[in-house]
């Protein structure tokens, strides 16, 4: 399927070069609607790949690439279960979505990730999925899991274990805060940087000079030089699971779901 | 560069009204940018991030808490240059 338009994203092949666009309202919130087209776009991967030599994964939102997991609908759901199936409704809901995040991972193709505004929380952890990323100077990177007593569920660490220094990584997790694409450059995180409104257009260059090699070649070296933390992930799994089944996560949700603050999103 | 408090504050007002659009001249060091510029949590996001641009610093988003006046803002800032 070379182009497909779905609720939660669009994608088109021209000539080689894939683009995916995230076009959720408000901030692309990662809740059963956009999974189930992640996981039209995870299937359509092996179809796609002898024809394609690079993916960008973009935002059409203005505010945005990602805010995340929707809470909302996390909150709304959790709340009218009974405790065990709560806890089996959440870790489904996390394998799906590493099913999802392996494929995109390992696609034989390059994935080029074009943020701009808000990478939060899984928005992040979807970011972390492409093999190189390119920002706006305006965009900002955090994981906020801890305000609502969880660790990223996506993936997020063990992905980002790959690329960056755990100093960075602690400071991110366990402060909560954004950080902005400069030092996101700094750390190694963002390969390059681009000017506000830009990154697509930065994206799609870099996409042009990937395509110029040998797709075999490049499959190797991709395979060779990212592998997938399979063990860390699980454990990921299960720590996020665990620490969800605790009375303190529930009422942080409904803290954030209710919440008028002026910064809901910060910690 | 070395900038004084009252430099520093004068150019995040600039940087703000800039940014939002509204009038230059129209914005004080001791007004609530929250209730003055009528701004959400997104847009004080992007504020950060223009400033952090701007004065080429990083502002932990934990101290931009509590904190909702120009004036407050700029020593932040100017304990970061």
């Amino acid at each position: 399927m070379k182009s497909f338009h779905g609720k939660a994203l669009r994608w088109e092949w021209r000539e080689g070069i894939l683009e995916l666009a995230l076009d959720h309202a408000p901030i692309n919130e990662i809740g059963t609607v956009m999974l189930a087209d992640l996981e039209r776009f995870a299937a359509a991967i092996p179809a796609l790949a002898p024809e394609t030599s690079a993916c960008i994964v973009y935002s059409a939102r203005k505010e945005g690439f990602c805010a995340g997991a929707d809470l909302r609908e996390l909150y709304r759901g959790a709340a009218a279960l009974a405790e065990k199936e709560r806890i089996a409704g959440v870790r489904d809901f996390l394998e799906r979505i590493h099913v999802v995040a392996n494929a995109m991972d390992t696609a034989p193709f390059v994935t080029i990730g074009a943020i701009h505004g808000l990478c939060f929380g899984g928005g992040f952890e979807l970011a972390l999925l492409c093999d190189i990323i390119v920002a706006d100077k305006m965009a900002r990177f955090a994981f906020p899991e801890l305000r609502l007593g969880l660790i990223p569920g996506f993936g997020g660490i063990p992905r980002l274990k790959r690329d960056v220094g755990n100093a960075f990584i602690r400071e991110l997790l366990l402060t909560g805060r954004t950080v902005n694409a400069t030092r996101a450059q700094s750390v190694g995180l963002v390969a390059q940087l681009a000017a506000e409104g830009e990154a697509l257009k930065v994206a799609r260059l870099m996409a042009a000079q990937i395509a110029k090699f040998d797709p075999g070649t490049r499959a190797a070296a991709k395979k060779f030089i990212k592998p997938i933390p399979h063990d860390e992930l699980r454990q990921e799994i299960d720590l996020f699971c665990e620490l969800f089944a605790r009375p303190a996560v529930m009422a942080a949700l409904k803290k954030f779901v209710e919440a008028t603050d002026a910064m809901p999103y910060l910690p | 560069m070395t900038r004084t408090l009252d430099q520093t504050t004068q150019e995040v007002l600039d940087l703000a009204a800039r940014h939002f659009q509204v009038a230059p001249g129209t914005l004080a060091p001791s007004d609530d940018f929250f209730r003055k510029l009528g701004i959400n949590s997104l847009q004080a996001l992007e504020l950060l991030s223009r400033l952090e641009n701007h004065f080429s610093i990083e502002l932990p988003d934990y101290e931009m808490q509590g904190v909702s006046d120009f004036q407050t803002l700029a020593e932040r800032i100017q304990s970061r240059l």
